[in-house]
């Protein structure tokens, strides 16, 4: 585990000397950007990918559990609670604070960062999936069992079509919370763009840690924005709605 | 049941029962009547008397606890489910469209279950749009969102018959819909009726409406039938008291309503000169002709058929009509 | 387990090392809830009493839910620079948005009737925010408010990174407090935004008038949901 790294390193940042630095890396301005662009694809890029695999896995696994646990609560209800309590748990608990202690049970890895990122997930995930099943109006289930569909055939042409909007806002939410701890997540080696934020602050050399954070940043709202559209695409009814 | 010449089979409800659990009351008692091939059935009473329960039964939507329904002399309980509700239409007050389909979608629900071909759902839903008087062109790409309630029921009729069933239930379908557009419904309804004649059992609470599309009224207090009869019959001589108050103390004027001057033998036609007299077309209802003998102040109207006269009417010959079939009737 | 019991023998032993710490931890966490509320609440129920702003007022927290905190501390520490203010700084950023959006619909979604009426009475606007929407508005407000506040007790433990103190100095500091320390600390900072997290929705009820406990329960509900549930299509009038 990096430790220290509350203290920048005595006697100035250290910065990395690759060939020549020019003046704006040597008097360590806020930001450099040439410096930024001549490093991107080597310091950046990696690191980017890295925290959108990790945040995909995050939210595709969490999604799954969630869906599978939304589904069962939808049948049986008792089971919402403590589904509930336990996603809640999880989700109050600080980031930092959850990466530690799951260390302590499986080690410094990527495995563990995943396991507390997907934990994080399941409680948008869960509530979202099953408001949207429980919203679907009782008369549109009344009618696709009027018309002779078969459980399965109301759950997937009816009832999951309906739920979408919430499911959708719920990824939405999750994706971007995930990014968020993603970067967190560098301090117990899982990579990611937190990795050279961490770094930066250990070296101090500013444009490191800054650069890192408004990819971070600009990572979070493209993906944002993406999800909108994606919803938009899914869910066309959503916006057509006569204003009587 | 899906055959194409559909219109002709009869429902028969054979001391049906259906006892809710944990009630100790039965919600339908030992209801029997027949709903004759091709005619539209109206279930009337007051509110938790037990309507949409027989009605849900007819498509086991509730399970029957005593008794059978037969379509066509088969048990509903003898088919299986999903085949037994595809090929019965189901209308109801909620309507119940898909939000989320487009209205070819909504339509096309059924026929996609049957294995229907993507062209023939699509000619089919443009073909029942334009029998419900929507326009095809416009309004199959779009969503149930984005029309009124009235035009969402008309989604709701088209799609409810969209594999064409033999058999309509229809659970007070216009009783969310406001009074002039209701009555559009209605007629426009009927017409479609008289078009594509189908076995419909037809729920409501009010009774100028079941008086307008029921060819036979069911009224039902407390589970039970109370009088199974036409609506004339119905306002010429209630059962007893409970229906008498049900169709309301107007019932002679309603009944004007159900008659058309051409159920009168009119007077012979004036002789020409008598086209001062107001002029009514053969077609209308006896209660028409009334409102203009009151408001043209005239003792007489000229009946006209296409326009031209073919007798005449008088307030006696309207009054003593009525009066008389109500003397053969309590006879 | 034998961790967890040597993070508990830790505790034991530094009742005063967790005492101050905490202090400092929620020191900079009321700090930034103070001026988040200054600015975000009176900015919300103003817009929303106006009707105005719907855009800004709701996509704001849209953006302030996917702004990455470590990266906005770090972005704040190049600008800022090290310290209590830096922390500050990225706090307000991430908490101000999701009270303003809160604040907003809280006020806006007020029964319209219920402030036509009020209108009609001869209230003028003033009196019309504070005797009717308000009231009314108070337990969306409310819990607003609480998400903000357990979401920034939980990411001031990251302040550490920046120089801003707080119960994070204790779980990133193994080399001094070893893995016992860092567990103990780790706990520590759950059970403390447990506890805040408990506490306001013991004064969410508080403040909600007797009439508005169903709403405060649903309101609750979208919190930890973090906005409401987009609308489904309308039902058939
Ligand atoms: N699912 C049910 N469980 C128990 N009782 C029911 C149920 N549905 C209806 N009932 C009762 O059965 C009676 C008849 O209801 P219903 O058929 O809906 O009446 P109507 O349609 O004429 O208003 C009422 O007393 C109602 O309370
Ligand atoms: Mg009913």
């Amino acid at each position: 585990m990096i430790s220290g790294l509350i203290t920048p390193a005595a006697g100035g940042p250290v910065i990395p000397t690759f060939g020549k630095s020019s003046t704006c890396v040597v008097q360590n301005h806020q930001f450099c950007m040439s410096w930024f662009l001549d490093n991107f694809s080597s310091r950046f890029q990696p690191r980017l990918l890295e925290h959108i695999e990790l945040t995909a896995i995050a939210v595709g696994v969490g999604m799954v559990i969630a869906f599978a646990a939304a589904l069962l609560a939808h049948t049986q209800s008792w089971f919402e609670t403590p589904f509930s309590l336990l996603a809640a748990f999880f989700y109050t608990i600080p980031a930092l604070a959850f990466f530690e202690v799951m260390v302590q049970v499986t080690g410094i890895n990527r495995l563990t960062a995943e396991i507390a990122l997907v934990s994080y997930t399941l409680l948008i995930l869960f509530r979202n999936t099953l408001t949207g099943l429980r919203a679907v109006p009782d008369d549109a289930l009344q009618a696709a069992e009027a018309m002779g569909l078969t459980r399965r055939q109301t759950l997937t042409r009816v009832e999951l079509p309906l739920a979408l909007p919430p499911i959708m806002a719920g990824i939405r939410i999750a994706t971007v919370t995930t990014i968020s701890l993603t970067t967190v997540a560098a301090y117990i080696g899982a990579g990611g763009l937190g990795e050279p934020i961490f770094d930066g602050i250990q070296t101090g050399f500013k444009t490191e840690f800054v650069a890192a954070g408004f990819l971070a940043v600009a990572l979070a709202l493209v993906a944002d924005g993406l999800l909108v559209i994606v919803q938009r695409l899914l869910t066309p009814w959503a916006r057509r709605v006569r204003r009587a | 049941m899906n055959q194409a010449d559909s219109g002709c089979v009869e429902i028969a409800f054979r001391e049906v029962s259906k006892r809710y659990e944990g009630r100790p009351e039965a919600a339908v008692n030992r209801l029997s009547f027949e709903v004759p091939p091709g005619e539209i059935c109206v279930l009337i009473g007051p509110s938790g008397c037990g309507k949409t329960t027989a009605l849900k039964m007819v498509n086991r939507l509730i399970a029957i606890t005593d008794g059978d329904i037969t379509i066509d002399g088969r048990s509903v309980n003898a088919l299986e489910v999903t085949q037994l509700r595809r090929g019965i239409g189901y209308v109801f007050q909620q309507i119940g469209l898909f939000p989320h389909m487009s209205v070819e979608a909504n339509i096309g629900s059924v026929p996609r279950l049957l294995g229907w071909s993507k062209q023939r759902i699509r000619a089919r839903a443009a073909e029942l749009l334009s029998l419900v008087g929507l326009d095809p062109d416009a309004d199959l790409r779009r969503y149930p969102g984005e029309f009124s309630g009235g035009q969402q029921q008309r989604i709701g009729v088209a799609r409810a018959m969209a594999v064409d069933p033999p058999i309509m239930l229809m659970d007070e379908p216009f009783g969310a819909i406001d009074p002039i557009t209701r009555e559009r419904l209605q007629d426009d309804f009927l017409r479609l009726h008289r078009e594509v004649r189908k076995t419909i059992i037809f729920v409501t609470h009010d009774i100028d409406e079941a008086i307008k599309m029921g060819d036979r009224i069911a009224i039902m207090r407390d589970g039970q039938l109370v009088q199974y009869a036409t609506s004339d019959e119905l306002l010429a001589s209630p059962a007893n008291d409970f229906v008498a108050s049900f169709v309301g103390a107007d019932r002679g004027l309603k009944r004007l309503r159900v008659w058309t001057l051409r159920d009168l033998t009119l007077d012979p036609a004036p002789p020409a000169g008598g086209d001062s007299l107001p002029s009514v077309e053969v077609g209308r209802s006896l209660r028409d002709a009334l409102s203009l003998l009151l408001t043209e102040g005239a003792g007489q109207l000229t009946v006209t058929e296409a326009g031209k006269p073919i007798g005449t009417v008088t307030l006696e010959a309207i009054t003593s009509a009525v009066a008389q079939d109500r003397n053969t009737a309590a006879a | 387990m034998q961790t967890l019991i040597n993070a508990f023998s830790f505790f034991g032993h530094h009742l005063d090392l967790f005492r101050d710490k905490t202090i400092a931890h929620l020191a900079i966490s009321f700090a930034s809830i103070g001026v988040a509320l200054a600015i975000a609440i009176p900015l919300g129920v103003w817009l929303g009493h106006l009707h105005r702003g719907s855009f800004f007022a709701i996509n704001v927290s849209n953006i302030g839910r996917a702004l990455p905190s470590l990266a906005v501390i770090s972005i704040a520490i190049g600008i800022v620079g090290i310290g209590f203010a830096n922390t500050m700084v990225a706090l307000v950023i991430l908490a101000a948005p999701v009270m303003l959006t809160n604040a907003y619909v809280a006020v806006d979604q007020v029964d319209t009737n219920a402030v036509q009426a009020a209108r009609a009475m001869g209230m003028r606007p003033w009196q019309v925010l504070m005797r009717v929407e308000l009231p009314l508005a108070v337990p969306l407000i409310f819990a607003g408010i609480r998400t903000a506040t357990v979401y920034v007790v939980a990411t001031a433990t990251l302040a550490t990174f920046a120089g801003g103190g707080g119960l994070g100095d204790i779980i990133v500091n193994e080399a001094t407090y070893g893995s016992a320390g860092v567990v103990a600390g780790a706990l520590a900072i759950t059970v403390l935004a447990f506890a805040i997290d408990g506490l306001l929705a013991v004064v969410q009820r508080a403040v909600t008038p007797r009439p508005l406990r169903h709403l405060a329960r649903r309101a609750s509900a979208a919190a930890t949901v973090r906005e409401p549930l987009p609308p489904l299509p309308a039902p058939p009038q």
